[in-house]
């Protein structure tokens, strides 16, 4: 039972995370109708920047820079990149972040070279006991700050300028564009806020609790379990993402323990598609239809 | 035979089929050209190294690879990243199926390896077929990412199923390949023009033949009703069903008949390798990484396009391989250290902006071009023709 419990609170913790990551995924999937295949890069790059910055200016700082840089790689992405080329459809456009992801991606692990830094000083391998259970305190520091982070964006989306105009938007493009939405303001902030979640994500990622293993590949690998997340959830629905999150914190922190730490990352994706055979757009995507 | 209407892009329309086909000049130039790049790809052999011929081979991997790829998601619209998985199916069937037996540790039929191929590639197939259920309820990037986790599993497995790929420690060795008793290997003298023809020279046609069938079923397929329902579904399913296409059909078809382009270039993959090695993370030779240089293949030609699938390979698949020669003959310095500024990574770099200019310059890739300057040239002779 001690065993069950701590599992629990551990996927709870991972899955905050995930949340995290596949909350971006779907600001920028309603904002834009793209699906951001670079996530995984912008994760990266802001753990890089902790590991280059945290000897000079010190953690803290380092982190926040991290968290801003990410979000600024994302707000690059999106101007630079894809506002020059509204013509083309999301599918291309979706590639085009591939493309975005493979670059980011390998001048990372290059300049990482054989150093795999953990980089969640604040928290990592601090294990806190509640009556006899040990906990990992980065999973609880995640969960606290990510149900933080999580509140603010549904207030802001709720009652904001901002997510008010994102959500008309998300609804009818052309309306919103009507009474007056400025969309490309819309699509940057939305890029930005998918940034600076992935930047504060990799703080807890690349960690010894979180995964055993520093930032490298792997942690772009571990960034790519959000994808299930996302489309679990429904890729348009924020509270899916979250749904989606915890979902898959649970199914990796379960799987690892009662069948192997090999077959988790394939557990996860396994319930994905269970779910997408049974409800194709997700548990609480809205359902495609077509017109003849 | 109306080449341009059988391979526009998707956002051209389609040209009405003319009834006759039309061999003007332009059509038997493009005849001689594809003449000509056939005699010197049989040619080469007797003029390259070896190691040249490797790097040549391992383009002919990834042409047949991409020539199924452009199919499934050019022609029918449907995105995979499952290639890698069929890769690792392919590779692992053959293995399996011309494997010694009587190995305590290892599985093996001990069938000819002329067999064990085609059976690797109906495995494949028939793998494709099982995960079209899916495929068939998903669109777009939900198909994208379910298809994925394909690649998930195919790691797990290739971990778990030691006895059929021997673990990703040592590996496995596949069986050499002989057709009807003659081997692939360095066996028996054979010579052409003075030019010994050893196992790399052979694997080399067999290779280039698998690459020539390939080529031609999937241009047979694209201009023919088969390729005609793909699109149709692609462009609008309603529409398709409306017309009279099996869309269910059509999509499990084009998944089917993609595993098995992927089935064959996983054979391919480990007869290069002459190793049966499965991935100890999602980075390697069956990895997302594969799916997704396998997509930067096809982007880069031109989606859908078969000719462009095999220009798209010969980028992303070659450019490592003559990087890694060039930089070993002219001394370059790229190192293999920490730090390094590796082929495989260099080559990352160009055919990650390949992509970003592709699509945001030219959607329709090398396909379009080609078919601009084809264009061009036609114009041109029209003009002489008419004065």
């Amino acid at each position: 039972m001690e065993t069950f419990v701590q599992l629990v609170v551990n996927g709870l913790g991972k899955g905050a995370v995930f949340a995290l990551l596949a909350l971006g995924f779907v600001i920028i999937f309603k904002a834009t109708e793209v699906v951001n295949f670079a996530h995984g890069s912008l994760v990266l790059f802001g753990g890089y920047l902790v590991v280059t910055l945290r000897d000079s200016i010190g953690w803290a700082g380092a982190a926040i820079v991290g968290v801003v840089g990410a979000g600024l790689l994302a707000l690059v992405v999106e101007r630079l990149l894809l506002s020059r080329s509204k013509l083309a459809d999301p599918f291309s456009l979706a590639l085009l972040t591939i493309g975005v992801d493979v670059i980011v991606t390998e001048e990372i692990v290059r300049r990482l070279g054989v150093s795999l830094p953990f980089i969640g000083d604040a928290w990592d391998a601090k294990p806190i006991q509640v009556g006899g259970i040990t906990l990992f305190r980065t999973h609880l520091v995640a969960l606290v700050v990510a149900t933080v982070l999580i509140t603010l964006f549904f207030l802001a989306f709720r009652y904001s300028n901002w997510g008010i105009a994102m959500r008309a938007q998300a609804e009818n493009k052309e309306a919103a564009a009507l009474v007056g939405i400025r969309s490309g303001r819309v699509t940057a902030t939305a890029w930005l806020v998918a940034g600076l979640l992935a930047g504060v994500a990799v703080l807890f990622i690349a960690t010894q609790d979180f995964s055993g293993a520093g930032l490298s590949r792997g942690t772009h690998s571990i960034a790519l379990a959000a994808f299930p997340a996302a489309i679990l959830g429904g890729l348009d629905s924020t509270a899916g993402a979250v749904a989606g999150g915890i979902t898959v914190g649970l199914v990796d922190a379960l799987a690892t323990h009662y069948v192997s730490f090999a077959f988790a990352k394939s557990a996860v994706f396994l319930v994905m598609l269970v779910v997408l055979v049974v409800r194709p757009s997700g548990l609480f995507g809205t359902r495609e239809t077509t017109r003849v | 035979m109306s080449e341009i209407a059988t391979k526009s892009p998707p956002e051209a329309p389609e040209r009405a089929p003319s009834p006759k086909p039309r061999r003007d000049a332009l059509w038997w130039v493009r005849k001689a050209l594809w003449l000509v790049v056939l005699l010197v790809a049989l040619a080469l052999p007797l003029y390259l190294e070896a190691e040249w011929l490797k790097a040549g081979q391992y383009m002919m991997v990834g042409a047949v690879g991409a020539i199924g790829l452009t199919l499934l998601t050019g022609q029918a619209g449907q995105l995979s990243l499952a290639h890698a998985f069929f890769l690792l199916a392919g590779a692992t069937a053959y293995t399996v199926l011309s494997g010694p037996t009587g190995d305590p540790e290892l599985l093996g039929f001990g069938l000819d390896p002329l067999l064990a191929l085609l059976g690797a590639v109906a495995i494949s197939a028939v793998l494709g077929l099982a995960f079209a259920p899916v495929a068939g309820r998903l669109r777009g990037i939900y198909l994208g990412v379910a298809s994925l986790s394909l690649v998930f599993l195919g790691l797990y497995f290739g971990q778990a199923a030691e006895n059929l790929t021997g673990g990703t420690s040592t590996g496995r060795p596949p069986a050499e390949f002989s057709l009807f008793g003659f081997p692939f290997s360095n066996e028996g003298d054979l010579e052409i023009l003075g030019v010994p023809i050893r196992e790399t020279e052979r694997v080399w046609y067999l290779f280039l033949a698998l690459t020539v069938i390939a080529f031609l079923l999937a241009r047979g397929a694209v201009g023919g009703r088969v390729g005609r329902a793909w699109r149709a579904v692609r462009d609008n399913e309603p529409a398709a069903a409306v017309m009279g296409v099996s869309v269910w059909r059509a999509k499990a078809g084009a998944f089917a008949v993609s595993s098995a382009y992927a089935g064959l270039a996983g054979v391919m993959t480990v007869l290069w390798f002459d190793l049966l090695k499965p991935d100890e993370s999602e980075f390697g030779t069956y990895g997302i990484n594969v799916s997704i240089a396998y997509l930067a293949m096809i982007i880069i030609g031109g989606l859908g396009s078969v000719p462009g699938a095999l220009v798209g390979a010969l980028l992303v698949n070659g450019l490592p391989q003559v990087l890694a020669l060039y930089s070993t003959e002219l001394g370059w310095s790229t190192g293999t250290g920490e730090h390094a500024f590796t082929p495989i990574l260099i080559s990352s770099f160009v055919y990650g902006a390949a992509i970003i200019l592709v699509v945001l310059f030219e959607p329709g890739g090398l396909a379009a071009i080609g078919r601009r300057i084809a264009g061009r040239l036609s114009g041109k002779q029209r003009e002489r023709n008419g004065s």
